[in-house]
């Protein structure tokens, strides 16, 4: 009903319009308090942001990973790769130019004022615009050319305001919808026979966060499948190396003066010695340490191991199923799995990473809109404990219910039915998981369980991500030939 | 924000009432939702700048929609508590009042006698509502009554001494009449007529103030220019008592008193627009004035929102609102195939694109300039004066169709 209004209007206005709307909703949540606000002396992922403008802007290029008088690798080391570094070092540019105490080495620690917030705010909104919004209309449009106009804006509504993504990176604040547009667009890129420069766009996202290694094996798979069956295999795969091995070298062209840089740098993006998971998140290891503590019974690197063997025997039915059936259907699907897998099993996961699965889940809206309402839906809400320390709780139910209204009127564009069956378990599930985050308000844990609530919470989500888990594979096992999405191409 | 909870419930109200007269309820439903509850002006004055607005605006469309569906005593009751938690709606008042009096308290005779209807007064009714009504401010006074401090609360209630217009002008014809008289002095004391004074257009403050050339205002004067410009349409309303009349009457009733009422908030806009969304989803031949009020009406709320993270957040909320309303009528014309279309005249439409290069100007420029300390009220004057002529055209129009219009609609 609601979504029908734009039925009538041109296709551009109502672009225009949902745009608008969905940076509104941006600006409105960017007045929350971000992660760490007034709490000295580490603060939070704000000022871990703010300290690597600090860092990059002005120490030169060989100190930016290493543990320096200059470089207190303890507050805040640099632990993303270099893409995010050069976009730190653009906006400390900026940043020196509107105000150079934000960025002064040392002195600007823990800076904490109105404008300096509004700064910051900003250049995760432009962010946001440029690649996000972007990806987002790009993937509408190029992947849905002969929809009608209401599904392609229905869409770009569902995806646009989608809850995890902007709490965390306007509330909580960080930079995700710069690496999430980046792999999306690769996804646009790759779906519409751009192989190349799909694989230059997801590159690009690697190098600027490196969890969109969850991505990683289904773009491997897909690339692969598809070159197989081309004309000239050999050909094709030599080209796509060269093309992201030459990606990566320009990227990190000055830490690769020598080894012992390169190595820095992947220290500090794969920090194994910092144990199986932090804080409680919605993992498998997580779930079964509430009734076996793994760390106890194993050693590190026993540890270690298992997660990988896990890890990777999660990930290989899809990829597998993906290689001999390359479709954007089917990528997209992998995408999720291989994301979900990850998540699930591996090592050191944040509770953040969820965004990474939801960007394939919400993909999916157009073919399972339920399923994409539900994960949505889920993903916000299995960040519960982390956006209540934020005191983002708020938001994060009002964006929530604003998602599932606006997914629940594309259900009806797209002419879905949900049985009630599954009616009745989505309200069972999500039911469950928004009673564990009302209690944490309402009631006081018990001593001897302080961390009770997160743990439900965390509980609660991991059962229902294992259930998608096995939904998704089993789409991707029963998916034909992937028909039904026509690119120019085809 | 819970107690706007109220004004969701006057909306699902009025869509109800909409179900049950028109077959074709859906649109409309749609956007008396959209408008009302998103409106732009609604968010700004609540939820930014903080008021019960929300709450208070809900009571009010609550007992306008009781009122069009003919449940006279539960319309008046809401509306005798709404008085009493802000008396500003006093400025519609004499549309309840002469409404409920006609329709309830007087019967027209089936027949007529040489071609006029005669009416007869019904005690009856007009004492239950009496009653109720007088029961309901004593509930509300009664403590200060018994406390004998009745004088200082209506005192406070309606304090005559902050001059003729707000720190900030509302957009009314005060702020115009200010603006000509400033000129005039100005003009005045360049060409050497009158004698210079110490405030040039700097000033504006709260307190009484004294025209230069033009004769001062008094609240009296006020009143009686507010009553006099009411007269019109509610004669039409006592001849012709029916719901759609009662609606338009009110609406009009809430621009006499904002254009010519003493000290009047800027927020009090919000008093047209609303009710106005009512009127306009039923009777599309508003959408013009609707429009006009829409857009003057939340610019001029724009002063009420200066630091720099709300700046963006306004300017995107008004945009936003704009076009999902454009969008709602242009489809409803397309739909219907309406005779008169959605669309603007070419000086509405010029009238709004000055009106945006005026927010441009105040938002960049002022600063910019570096007119921010000497000609600090300028932005000020020049949102409010230019906003005041979108008010004053829009009620103009609505009067026009008002007394005017024949064609009757039902709301």
């Amino acid at each position: 009903m609601f979504i029908a209004l734009f039925e009538h209007t041109p296709a551009l206005y109502s672009a225009i319009l949902v745009s608008v709307v969905a940076f509104t909703v941006r600006t409105c949540v960017s007045l929350h308090p971000y992660s760490g606000a007034g709490k000295p002396p580490l603060y939070g992922d704000f000022e871990a942001q703010r300290h690597w403008m600090e860092i990059t802007y002005n120490l030169p290029i060989s100190e930016w990973y290493f543990n320096t008088s200059r470089n207190n690798l303890e507050h805040w080391g640099l632990d993303y790769p270099p893409l995010t570094a050069y976009h730190s070092w653009l906006c400390g540019a900026i940043s020196f130019q509107l105000d150079p105490h934000w960025v002064a080495l040392e002195t600007s620690r823990g800076h904490e004022s109105y404008a300096h917030k509004l700064f910051m705010r900003r250049t995760v909104l432009v962010t946001d615009l440029l690649l996000y919004f972007t990806a987002v209309w790009a993937f509408v449009h190029v992947l849905f050319r002969t929809q009608p106009v209401t599904h392609k804006v229905g869409l770009a509504a569902v995806l646009l305001l989608q809850p995890g993504l902007i709490l965390i990176d306007h509330g909580h604040f960080q930079y995700n919808c710069a690496s999430l547009g980046l792999a999306l667009w690769g996804i646009v890129a790759v779906s519409s026979h751009f192989d190349l420069l799909g694989s230059v766009a997801f590159s690009l996202a690697l190098n600027f966060k490196q969890m969109e290694l969850y991505h990683s094996v289904p773009f491997f798979c897909y690339l692969l499948g598809k070159a197989l069956r081309s004309r000239s295999p050999t050909q094709k795969v030599t080209l796509l190396g060269i093309t992201v091995v030459t990606t990566f070298g320009v990227l990190w062209l000055p830490f690769l003066a020598d080894m012992e840089t390169a190595l820095q740098v992947l220290r500090r993006q794969f920090p194994f010695e910092r144990g199986l998971y932090e804080d409680k998140v919605a993992n498998v290891w997580c779930t079964v340490s509430v009734f076996v503590k793994l760390q106890r019974l194993l050693s590190a690197a026993s540890v270690l191991r298992l997660t990988l063997f896990t890890t990777v025997a999660a990930i290989l039915p899809s990829s597998w199923a993906l290689l001999r059936n390359p479709t954007p259907y089917t990528f997209i699907l992998a995408l999720g799995n291989s994301s979900l897998a990850f998540f699930l099993f591996s090592f050191q996961v944040h509770e953040k990473s969820i965004l990474l699965a939801a960007l394939p889940l919400s993909l999916l809206a157009h073919w399972h809109p339920f399923a994409s309402l539900w994960f949505g839906v889920l993903a916000s809400f299995s960040m519960y404990p982390l956006l209540t320390r934020d005191r983002l709780a708020l938001p994060c139910w009002a964006l929530s219910l604003l998602f599932l209204m606006l997914s629940l009127a594309f259900l009806q564009i797209r002419q879905r039915r949900v049985s009630p069956h599954q009616k009745l378990l989505f309200a069972g599930c999500v039911g469950l998981l928004l009673a564990t985050c009302s209690l944490s308000h309402l009631v006081t844990p018990p001593p001897k369980y302080p961390h009770l609530f997160p743990l439900a919470t965390s509980v609660v989500s991991c059962v229902q991500l294992l259930g998608f888990l096995g939904y998704l594979h089993y789409l991707q096992f029963t998916a034909g030939d992937g028909k039904d999405i026509k690119t120019h191409n085809e | 924000m819970v107690a706007d909870l109220i004004l969701l419930y006057a909306v699902i109200e009025y869509c109800k009432h909409q179900r049950s007269i028109d077959e074709q309820h859906e649109w409309s439903s749609l956007s008396v939702s959209i408008l009302v509850l998103m409106n732009c002006g609604l968010l700004i004055v609540d939820h930014i700048h903080f008021q019960y607005n929300g709450f208070l605006f809900g009571i009010l469309l609550l007992s306008v929609t009781r009122m069009l569906q003919d449940r006279y005593v539960e319309a008046a009751c809401l509306f005798a508590a709404l008085l009493n938690f802000k008396h500003i709606f006093i400025y519609v008042a004499p549309a309840y009042f002469l409404y409920l009096l006609r329709i309830h308290c007087f019967m027209s005779s089936s027949g007529s006698v040489n071609g006029i209807h005669t009416r007869r007064f019904l005690p009856l009714p007009f004492i239950q509502l009496g009653i109720l009504v007088v029961a309901i401010f004593i509930a509300s006074f009664g403590p200060f009554i018994y406390q004998g401090q009745l004088g200082q609360v209506l005192s406070r209630l309606f304090p005559f001494k902050r001059g003729l217009c707000h720190a900030y002008w509302a957009p009314n014809f005060w702020a115009m009449y200010n603006l000509l008289d400033k000129l005039m002095t100005f003009f005045g004391t360049i060409l050497g007529l009158a004698p210079s004074s110490g405030s040039g257009l700097a000033s504006g403050l709260i307190g009484e103030h004294y025209h230069q050339v033009l004769p001062s205002v008094s609240p009296l004067v006020t009143m009686v220019i507010t009553a006099l410009t009411m007269t019109p349409c509610l004669a039409k309303l006592w001849l012709q008592p029916t719901p759609s009349h009662f609606l338009k009457a009110l609406i009009l009733c809430a621009y006499s008193s904002f254009l010519f009422g003493w000290h009047v908030h800027e927020k009090a806009i919000m008093m047209i627009i609303l009710p106005m969304c009512f009127l306009v989803v039923k009777d599309h031949r508003y959408f013009n004035t609707f429009l006009l009020i829409s857009t003057s009406g939340h610019i001029s709320l724009f002063p009420l929102l200066f630091q720099p993270a709300e700046t963006l957040i306004k300017v995107c909320l008004f945009i936003a609102y704009s076009m999902m309303t454009f969008a709602l009528f242009k489809i409803r014309s397309q739909k219907s195939g309406w005779t008169y279309g959605c669309t603007l005249s070419p000086f509405q439409l010029l009238y709004i694109v000055v009106l945006l290069l005026v927010q441009v100007y105040c938002t960049f420029l002022h600063g910019g300039l570096g007119f921010l300390k000497r000609y600090e009220f300028l932005p000020l004057l020049m949102t409010s004066v230019s906003c005041a002529v979108g008010v004053v055209w829009s009620w103009l129009l609505c009067y026009h169709d008002f007394l005017a219009n024949q064609k009757e609609c039902v709301v």
